[in-house]
């Protein structure tokens, strides 16, 4: 794809802002390509977020999508069952642990919460 | 400052998707290197360029302009961009009486392979509704005046349907490579917020 040496380019930058964006748009599409669910059952999933988000009060001017990407993705594995809201609070807080027993600068790893 | 020997606490977003990652690897649901190849398509590989390339190519090409128009699938696939999602691709052409505009209503849904991720305007509930109920005005505000006779087509695009704009091939380019007049195609042109630049804009 390196054909045309002067390709357009995005006048926005980088297309996600941070790094969990693009963490949280790859599981989706990795869940999808695993089949675990429809791309019609995701985008069905991720409209009703948005929609309630608005309804909520969020202006919704782009720059919250991947809060409302992520929420839409929570659910749907909740939904499937491929995790539990326990499940996921008990890896928060272990998470949380391991980013506190973890010198700056050093790379986090999980086994560090229960050191 | 006092915890400075310690990492600073990451967001609750950032938690969340470090939990749901970490334990979707675990369970062996998510690759961790098919997570990390389909990140960097996406950051790196995937853009408006492979778009503008399939624009040029259907100015230059009669016959890949008629597949273009007839299965875009199939004629952007020749040059090797697939949708991940199975998502059918329909290419809208402008002509000096209709000019074409691609909105997603419900949730951003947009054509990936030949355009990338799209922009924080795409996604905003005010394009989103806007786009619909006044095209002509949202046009303006991105510096697009359209005669009043030209007709503005408004195509919403779904989880299975994404649609690509065919900009008008601005005039004063006969003879052009493919590869010059890519430049000329632009993001928002094939939105259809914008039409194709001017030849001023490349170098002669």
């Amino acid at each position: 794809m390196t054909d045309f040496p002067f390709q357009p380019h995005d006048e926005e930058g980088l297309v996600f802002n941070e790094p969990w964006e693009a963490q949280a748009f790859g599981l989706v599409l990795a869940l999808h390509e695993q089949g675990l669910f429809s791309w019609n059952e995701w985008t069905t999933v991720l409209s009703r977020e948005i929609t309630e988000a608005q309804q909520a009060g969020d202006p919704d001017l782009g720059n919250t999508y991947y809060q409302h990407w992520l929420k839409a993705l929570e659910h749907l594995v909740l939904e499937k069952k491929l995790s539990s809201i326990s499940e996921l609070d008990v890896r928060k807080n272990k998470w949380l642990r391991a980013y506190a027993n973890t010198p700056h600068g050093k790379p986090i790893h999980l086994e560090a919460a229960d050191r | 400052m006092p915890h400075d020997h310690h990492t600073e606490p990451p967001s609750d977003l950032e938690l969340r998707v470090k939990s749901l990652e970490s334990l979707l690897v675990e369970k062996g649901l998510v690759n961790p290197e098919a997570l990390n190849e389909i990140i960097d398509t996406y950051e790196n590989k995937v853009g408006p360029m492979n778009g503008a390339r399939v624009v040029a190519k259907a100015w230059s090409d009669p016959e890949f302009k008629e597949w273009l128009l007839r299965d875009a699938t199939a004629a952007v696939k020749s040059l090797g961009y697939v949708g991940r999602q199975g998502e059918h691709l329909q290419v809208a052409e402008n002509t000096p009486k209709i000019h074409n505009l691609v909105v997603c209503t419900l949730c951003s849904c947009y054509p990936w392979t030949v355009l990338g991720l799209p922009p924080a305007w795409y996604k905003s509930a005010p394009y989103r509704s806007r786009a619909v109920s006044e095209p002509r005005a949202v046009l303006a505000e991105f510096g697009t005046v359209l005669e009043q006779q030209v007709n503005i087509r408004v195509w919403d695009s779904t989880s299975e349907v994404r649609y690509l704009v065919l900009p008008l091939r601005p005039t004063g380019t006969d003879g052009w490579s493919e590869e010059r007049l890519s430049h000329l195609v632009s993001r928002n042109s094939m939105i259809g917020v914008e039409l194709a630049r001017d030849t001023e804009a490349v170098d002669t």
